[in-house]
């Protein structure tokens, strides 16, 4: 086979299956078998993923310069492994949306194929090496999710939600524009392998539009990826999106986002300018500090999910910032792809929990932290799940969330950030409070004697993700190994 | 083998417990007390060959009894590395006795899910039995983490009236600290990778580190802190009372028995062996701090009118003798707060049993509604009286024989504060006389008919006296399983500078 096609099979087989899928719905709408066949879809993918990345390890291609397919595209071990997180996620949610989809009625199969398209963006950004794939990647992601979230015709909430997100996503899309095109001037390429080129032999390059461009990038970023001081609309619009896009938006948005940001400074270095670095840092804290913070005083489980996510997100940036020194590059990169992974697991164990106990709400999503008292007593499956996903955030050991925070604070001591650090445990500190709180309340002996039914594809789903988490936190080594073998490849 | 054997049953025997519930709601207990019965019984054989290993000790300067490693995580050198020598031994077998003693104290107590009570009870044991065998820094935090879990849930669910705020603060201070002491081993482990090129968790080859003064200084207070709070010592106490108060019987024997004991463990095992020097230069401080302990606990004791937080004052007050025991660090204190360690474990369970059977049997907990007890239950009084006594330090019973070698030790060391820790023996006397008189004697103010202990009490009761008089009148056996393990550690570390005053 052509070494370009073969690169490119996640993308031909994931369009191959939109495409399909298009034509499936036209002719015969059945919610079971579009389901169905889109589950089927991203499981090929991401078997062809896997094999892929087994293969291109074992065949050390995974430098940047090999594994470029035209300048647009670029399928190395990294890239693999964030579209296989990607496909994985979306995957997790395709199953978990079944029920919940199925007994809201009506037509509900085009939100299967918005859900391929918002991952086929994912993959795109994971996989760009070019400003104009990482363009494509944004807007096919963003889009998709707009209509996702609007996706309920009936519900108000769902309606503001999707018009905030439209907003401020469109507004974060124009800032980024902005910013490539600064850097455009600066540079004159729009490839992050030529950008990387010049930065290195070309000191003539003039700094302050490298610097205004990047800070505009970055800033249009953090919109997406919810850091603070430009989280307003996470939790606005977490709480109004159903359950499954919220899952959708935490995890393949950011990660596919932070996948792309990251390969950027990566390879273009952006490391060497102080004050990204210390906007970076601000960024961090702010995240760290406001999210667990605001996450305190919600009493929606979806808001403190939200403010969660943020604080997470900032934890994440310890790892982004501690990739600044050469010799720790590759553990940060190891960091961060291994805290991403335990965030992706714990972050859809958890809104897949708020799915199944959404099911049967069928004008709202079931997110009241007193509609979970009790729950221990009432479904003590369900219960469980969810306290292994609260743990999880939290970062206690037997979770993946403990392995994830480990490698932060691992990459941190190697970087000698001492300062994020000591954020970095204040803030473990407060997310201890709420999230313990909800465990206490699903504890809690109530008089809620409502019966939540917990339908067969997504208990199943739930509880193999559950099973994944808790293998991943008790024996990680295989997932480091190869992890760490990509992060060694990478610099 | 026999340490993760032990661990194996306790996690299993947990499960078995939870899923058992579903046939009858009798059987949890049932598993329960068989798990211990059998983690006991795999334990046992240990303790001969302990035996042997003394004998051959002066040839052979190995300490351990049972020692094995296997990869874990290969890219930070993280292994699962079990060792157990004497030190270890002891504590095992006490976390198994008081596991059997908290199952059985709390026999009828558990009226809602008793499976899911009984599996964190046995997974706090398993979680508890992985910190004192743990040799690699990695485990040892991934056990210190684990046994909080279930320990949380059972204050959180089955605790008193202030449970939430209780279990809240119990998990946030150890949390925190943790987080701390995680933070201190992965310092320590990535300089020592950076200065020898490899990096590892295994606590022999951390031992070896040749760190700059400054440096370990540093990161022995982030050991510090974790395990002092964990103790508790002095300015880290406060959650103590809360959670002692609020759970329920069988995990205020747990906490006080043996959770407590992981932090001098910690202290005795990692801190000072660790970063000898650093331990040397706060070695003042640390004993200063036990000597508040010791004063402030007992005043506080004394002041409470809710008699198990009496109790839980009065813990805090016995830790402190362990934490100017393990500072003025020479072999005499050293062995004196072990001691201490294992009779606090005895007796301050036994009175958080009487507290619960009272609480159980008058719905209260305050000292001021009781009086008088001791004439409908004379069974329950003459217990609570011996473990009193023994608390106090009555000289015969196991209590007396740590704080007098705490002392003698600590005079050579530090003359004044062992004078300034000796009050505490006082003090002891004070609170624990005013409390009995309190409960069980003076005017009766129930005329209730209440039940006295039974069979069943007593049979829990019954091995913790004798094990008390046992350590208390001849605690040979136990100096001689603990001794090789501690001259070890001592002489790690005095050969690495000499201590003041170290008696050799």
């Amino acid at each position: 086979m052509n070494l370009d096609v073969y690169l490119l099979l996640p993308l031909i087989s994931l369009s191959t299956v939109i495409l399909t899928l298009m034509m499936l719905i036209a002719f015969c709408r059945n919610l079971s078998l579009t389901c169905a066949f889109s589950s089927i879809g991203l499981m090929v993918t991401l078997l062809l993923i896997c094999a892929m990345a087994i293969d291109i390890q074992a065949a050390q291609t995974a430098s940047l310069v090999d594994a470029l397919v035209t300048p647009l595209i670029i399928v190395d071990a990294y890239a693999l492994f964030f579209s296989g997180l990607m496909v994985f996620s979306s995957l997790c949610i395709c199953l978990l949306s079944f029920n919940y989809h199925r007994a809201r009625g009506e037509h509900q199969d085009e939100f299967y194929l918005l859900l391929l398209l918002a991952t086929l963006g994912g993959v795109v950004l994971s996989q760009a090496a070019h400003f104009a794939m990482f363009i494509l990647g944004l807007e096919l992601l963003g889009v998709s999710i707009y209509a996702m979230i609007s996706y309920p015709r009936a519900g108000r909430f769902s309606l503001e939600a999707a018009l905030k997100y439209l907003i401020l996503s469109g507004v974060s899309s124009a800032i980024i524009l902005f910013g490539i095109a600064l850097l455009y001037a600066a540079f004159g390429t729009l490839s992050f392998a030529e950008m990387a080129v010049l930065q290195r032999e070309n000191s003539e390059l003039d700094a302050l539009y490298i610097l205004a461009g990047s800070a505009m990038l970055l800033s249009g970023l953090a919109f997406k990826l919810s850091l603070a001081p430009f989280h307003m609309w996470t939790p606005d619009v977490y709480e109004g999106a159903p359950a499954p896009v919220t899952t959708l938006l935490a995890t393949v948005s950011k990660g596919a986002i932070f996948a792309v940001l990251f390969r950027f400074f990566l390879s273009v270095d952006n490391y060497q300018y102080e004050t990204i670095l210390d906007g970076l840092f601000l960024l961090a804290v702010a995240s760290i500090i406001f999210g667990n913070l605001l996450a305190l005083a919600q009493s929606s489980i979806k808001r403190m999910l939200a403010y969660s996510s943020i604080a997470h997100l900032g934890y994440l940036l310890v790892a982004f910032i501690a990739a600044d020194s050469v010799g720790g590059r590759a553990l940060a990169i190891e960091a961060s792809a291994i805290f991403l992974l335990a965030y992706f697991l714990t972050t859809i164990g958890a809104f897949g929990v708020v799915t199944v106990m959404s099911t049967e709400a069928s004008d709202h999503d079931v997110d009241r932290l007193d509609e979970y008292e009790g729950l221990f007593w009432r479904r003590p499956m369900l219960a469980t799940v969810f306290s292994v996903m609260l743990l999880s955030l939290a970062g206690i050991p037997l979770t993946a969330g403990f392995i994830g925070k480990f490698y932060i604070v691992v990459s941190g001591v190697d970087a000698e950030l001492w300062s994020l650090l000591v954020i970095v445990v204040i803030g473990s500190g407060i997310g201890i409070f709420y999230y313990l709180r909800t465990i206490f309340a699903m504890t809690k002996r109530t008089m809620v004697t409502s019966v939540v039914h917990v339908p067969q594809t997504a208990g199943w789903t739930l509880a193999a993700v559950t099973l994944l988490l808790l293998v991943f936190g008790i024996y990680p080594t295989p997932v480091i190994e190869w992890v760490s073998r990509m992060a060694q490849a990478m610099t | 083998m026999t340490v993760i054997a032990i661990m194996v049953v306790l996690f299993l025997g947990g499960i078995i417990a939870w899923l058992s519930e579903a046939w009858n709601k009798d059987w949890p207990k049932w598993v329960a007390v068989g798990t211990c019965v059998i983690a006991g019984v795999v334990l046992l054989p240990l303790v001969y060959q302990a035996d042997s290993l003394i004998a051959f000790s002066d040839a052979d300067s190995s300490t351990w009894i049972e020692l094995y490693e296997y990869p874990w995580i290969p890219r930070f050198g993280i292994h699962i590395l079990f060792g157990l020598d004497g030190l270890s031994l002891l504590m095992v077998g006490l976390t198994i006795f008081l596991g059997f003693v908290a199952v059985v104290s709390s026999w009828d107590e558990i009226e809602k899910s008793p499976g899911f009570f009984q599996f964190n009870i046995l997974w706090t044991l398993a979680g508890v039995v992985g910190v004192f065998t743990s040799l690699d820094m990695f485990l040892f935090f991934f056990f210190w983490e684990v046994m909080l879990i279930p320990m949380y849930l059972l204050i959180a669910i089955w605790g008193h009236e202030n449970r939430s705020y209780a279990s809240m603060k119990f998990f946030l201070f150890t949390q925190l600290s943790g987080l701390v002491m995680l933070i201190a081993i992965l310092v320590l482990v990535i300089l020592n990778g950076a200065d020898s090129g490899v990096l590892t968790f295994n606590y022999f080859e951390l031992m070896k580190h040749q760190l700059s003064p400054d440096v370990s200084y540093w990161i022995m207070w982030g050991f510090f802190v974790a395990f002092v709070v964990k103790l508790p010592g002095f300015p880290f106490h406060s959650w103590l009372p809360d959670a002692h108060t609020q759970a329920p019987t069988a995990a205020s024997v747990l906490l006080a028995g043996i959770l407590l004991k992981t932090g001098a463990y910690g202290l005795l095992r990692f801190t000072i062996p660790l970063f000898p020097e650093a331990a040397l230069q706060i070695a003042n401080i640390a004993m200063t701090l036990g000597v508040i302990g010791i004063i402030y606990g007992a005043m506080l004791a004394f002041a409470q009118t809710d008699f198990k937080r009496l109790v839980a004052y009065s813990s805090i007050s016995h830790m402190g003798f362990v934490l100017v025991g393990l500072y003025a660090w020479n072999e005499l204190s050293i062995q004196g707060s072990v001691i201490q360690m294992v009779a606090h474990g005895l007796s301050t369970a036994a009175l958080f049993m009487t507290a619960g059977a009272i609480q159980h049997r008058l719905h209260t907990r305050d000292t001021r509604d009781m009086g008088g007890l001791w004439h409908d239950m004379p069974r329950m009084g003459a217990v609570a009286m011996f473990f009193m006594v023994a608390s106090l330090g009555m000289p015969g019973l196991g209590n007396f024989v740590g704080e007098i070698l705490v002392l003698f030790g600590t005079f050579k060391v530090n003359p004044p504060i062992a004078v300034a820790a000796s009050i505490g023996l006082i003090t002891g006397a004070v609170y624990a006389l005013i409390a009995m008189q309190r409960v069980f004697q003076g005017e009766r103010k129930l005329t209730r008919n209440l039940r006295d202990f039974g069979v069943r009490e007593m049979t829990a009761m019954i091995p913790l006296m004798i094990l008390l008089i046992f350590l208390g009148v001849y605690p040979q056996p136990i100096f001689d399983l603990i001794s090789p393990a501690l001259s070890n550690l001592y002489s790690t570390s005095v050969n690495q500078i000499p201590w003041v005053g170290g008696l050799k």
